[in-house]
């Protein structure tokens, strides 16, 4: 049993940053299967085609059949702890800051052995579950948990260095004008964040869900217009360092495409609010992000972009803004490669249409504000890298792994 | 299919176990250590470097160089040539192929060599860059390197077999007793059971006292036939038996045996010899509990008695089963492959008569045993000889 972490101190601002440092980054390119399982929450393992085994770590050639048809499957999770062990010397940097490091075997019930990272309430002999998780450097590790349910489980001190949980943690929600931006400042605060802030332009202006932010504890408007560089940086001048989670929920969504439209100042519009608003927001807080990935119980872990699933294929009726999100997207993994350093995740979560005014004429389903921010959540506690929330996300992500240009066709109609 | 009777290796000898003396950190590179192995190899045989005509190296540090580069750079022409990347095990699969080689006059003289500096990050480039499985499922895991994995292995194997850390401390503790009496030995203080127990976890249940230090040092020997050591006016151990296995009881969950438990039998008939009779043994000592998996599987006793094995016997020079005599890797030093011919090197020394002051007493018969590449959860590389001095 673990006992529960404590709300961090305030820090003291006369001592020195602790600098993040990376867990080992080298993998084999076949490795790669579990960092896309990671990424999306998956466990997979490789299953050989031809005679069924499993096979761990990853080959290129199944060890009891020699066939090279090892393809990544979604696979059982429960396995045993064999034995177990706590690094208390390690060789890396980043393990030796972190050490007592525990590390277990674990014979999995599909065939393979595991080295695992340990949850601390692992033990000997007992039944884990096993999942795939990002660690500091954004690659995959296998993590064990015990089966069930134990007090204070996330609060894990290995646990968190896999994960974003909000708990304790400051979080900046980008646009509070939106109901997703509203409904994610609500869910976040429910999840024990210690202070959401919420960027609202002209504040002075009213808004529709005001009440959801104003007044209420631990939630804190603040004044910032993503599309507006100088109100960026002065934001991040004042709440840059206590910034943990940024959740970019920055919202612009106009119909229609090419051919319909005069010119381009609609285009710039969509460009001026998300995408360059998305670069305003990384350059003012990026950098403080990457610099405070170790900055102890409350370091900064994750930056969320809300990105329409139409970012990964073009939907005509709205296909501007579809490029707009797919130029979101593009940044968006430079942005992961320049927080990895910092060992901040990027999650990306990708949407069907919402359920709001501007996608009024589209019909059902569509995605509830409520749903993206219980997901931002839950992607966050599970320290997740994708996500595709709602129905309609969830089909254009498998259809477009099944054939791409399928997708393309029936998307223009 | 089952396995063919091998042929003996009637006519095959080791002459010249020549150790160059290891330092903690060593400005050197690999280079420079086989570099000077060779050159003691040629001086204590009274061979010129030219009679050398077969070499097998092995080194974890060479960087791009490999058995090839290495005829060039210290100006050698060879008619046979082998690189042996089997880190604790390399000695033995060394001693093999260059027995075959002589045997069939591939070549007269093959020049078995291993070295390896230790700069001050090289030991932890090594772990890094291990093995792929290493690379991909083990190091991102606590970067323990190899104290973490063999500790899994040697917890499971306490627990299973109700050892106590007391029963493997005896082991380290004979050892480095006989390692006062090596000059060459790194560790030159004695211990005690009370400080083997009361040293610092590494990664338990492994502490400080069972894991050794990485240095920097080199060792070889020639092997050559019976009638060219004659000819040179060489002392010579003559080559009884081998055994060597890979990826042995896969199916094991965790290890708790190694790859000579397949082949002990045959070990012992090839050389027509029981343990019993041997005057010294030489396992090998990354960790003791290592060293007691081999009590067990190289027939000294059944598995799961060796912790009664230890209890039972004296292992220092003077006892009554003479064990890792240098002080083994334990004691004097792990100079990365060559570790591996440490324990081949000093059994060599003491059947030839030539220990000096580690020597044991009309030692006539040795054994000496290889074991190494924990590529993934288990060690994969397991091997052994046996090999008698002139007077047996």
């Amino acid at each position: 049993m673990i006992d529960p972490i404590e709300p961090p101190r305030r820090k003291n601002p006369l001592l020195r940053t602790r600098l993040p440092t990376s867990p080992p980054r080298p993998r084999s390119r076949t490795s790669h299967g579990f960092t896309r399982a990671a990424a999306e929450g998956r466990f997979m393992l490789q299953r050989c085609e031809a005679c069924g085994a499993f096979a761990y770590p990853a080959r290129e050639a199944c060890p009891a059949c020699l066939s090279a048809g090892l393809a990544f499957v979604d696979a059982p999770r429960r396995g045993t702890l064999l034995a177990e062990t706590t690094a208390r010397v390690p060789s890396d940097v980043y393990f030796r800051e972190r050490a007592p490091w525990r590390i277990g075997l674990v014979r999995m019930d599909c065939g393979p052995t595991m080295v695992a990272h340990l949850h601390a309430d692992c033990a000997e002999g007992a039944p884990v579950l096993m999942s795939f998780q990002l660690d500091k450097s954004g690659q995959a590790v296998a993590f064990a948990r015990p089966e069930g349910e134990t007090p204070n489980m996330a609060d894990d001190r290995q646990w968190r260095e896999m994960t974003a949980d909000p708990k304790f943690r400051r979080v900046l929600v980008t646009n509070g004008r939106s109901v997703i931006g509203q409904e994610a400042a609500a869910a976040l605060k429910a999840a024990g964040a210690k202070t959401v802030f919420v960027g609202v332009a002209e504040p002075w202006r009213p808004f529709a869900g005001e009440k959801l932010l104003r007044g209420q504890e631990g939630i804190e408007v603040v004044t910032l217009d993503a599309a507006d560089e100088k109100s960026a940086a002065d934001l991040a001048a004042d709440i840059g360092g206590k910034v943990d989670i940024l959740v970019n929920t920055t919202e612009h969504v106009r119909p229609g495409g090419l051919l319909d439209r005069r010119g381009t100042s609609i285009a710039r519009d969509e460009i001026d609010q998300a995408y360059l608003g998305f670069i305003n927001l990384a350059q003012a807080f990026g950098p403080a992000m990457r610099m405070r990935g170790a900055d102890g119980i409350n370091n900064s872990v994750a930056w969320i972009n809300i990105l329409s699933v139409y970012a990964l294929a073009n939907w005509p009726a709205f296909g501007a803004y579809s490029a707009s999100q797919a130029a979101c997207l593009s940044l968006s993994q430079c942005l992961r490669a320049e927080l990895r350093p910092g060992g901040v995740k990027v999650m990306n979560l990708f949407t069907g249409p919402v359920d709001t005014e501007w996608f009024q004429t589209v019909p059902p389903p569509k995605v509830a504000p409520r749903a993206v921010a219980q997901a931002i959540v839950s992607g966050l506690r599970g320290g997740l890298e994708e996500m595709y929330v709602g129905d309609v996300a969830e089909e254009i992500r498998q259809r477009l792994a099944a054939n791409p240009k399928a997708l393309e066709r029936e998307l223009d109609r | 299919m089952t396995n063919s009777k091998r042929t003996p290796y009637d006519g095959v000898v080791i002459a010249a176990p020549v150790t160059i003396p290891y330092v903690r950190y060593s400005i050197e590179s690999a280079q420079w250590w086989i570099g000077r192995a060779l050159s003691a190899l040629v001086a204590q045989a009274g061979i010129k470097a030219s009679d050398i005509d077969g070499l097998c190296v092995s080194s974890f540090t060479m960087g791009t160089d490999s058995g090839i580069g290495l005829t060039q750079h210290f100006g050698l022409c060879v008619r046979w040539l082998d690189t042996i990347p089997l880190g604790g095990a390399s000695a033995i699969a060394a001693l093999r192929k260059a027995a075959r080689a002589v045997q069939a006059h591939d070549a007269d003289i093959v020049a078995c060599v291993a070295g390896d500096t230790n700069h001050v990050d090289s030991f932890r480039l090594t772990l890094e860059n291990f093995s792929r499985f290493n690379q991909d499922a083990v190091y991102p895991y606590g970067a323990g390197g190899a104290n973490a994995s063999f500790a899994l292995i040697a917890r499971n194997y306490m627990r299973t077999f109700g050892v106590t850390r007391e029963d493997v401390g005896r082991i380290a503790v004979a050892q480095r007793a006989n390692a006062l009496r090596n000059p060459h030995a790194l560790m030159k203080t004695p211990l005690t059971i009370e400080q083997y127990l009361a040293a610092r976890p590494i990664s338990d249940p492994i502490h400080l006292f069972d894991c050794v230090m990485p240095c920097a040092g080199a060792e070889a020997f020639l092997v050559m036939r019976d009638e060219t050591a004659a000819s040179l006016g060489l002392r010579a151990a003559r080559l009884l038996s081998t055994i060597e296995r890979h990826n042995a009881f896969a199916d094991d969950p965790m290890q708790v045996r190694g790859g000579w438990a397949m082949d002990v039998g045959e070990l012992y008939a090839m050389a027509g010899v029981k343990p019993d009779d041997l005057d010294i043994v030489q396992t090998y000592d990354d960790y003791p509990v290592i060293t007691m998996m081999q009590f067990e599987d190289l027939g000294f006793c059944n598995k799961g008695e060796g912790a009664e094995f230890v209890r039972q016997h004296d292992l220092t020079i003077d006892g009554d089963f003479p064990h890792n005599t240098s002080g083994g890797q334990l004691s004097v030093g792990q100079a990365g492959a060559a570790g591996a011919y440490l324990g081949l090197v000093e059994g060599l020394r003491q059947v030839l008569g030539t220990a000096g002051p580690t020597q044991v007493k009309n030692a006539k018969l040795g054994l000496a045993s290889g074991f190494g590449m924990i590529n993934y959860d288990r060690g994969l590389a397991s091997g052994a000889a046996i090999f008698a001095g002139p007077s047996r």
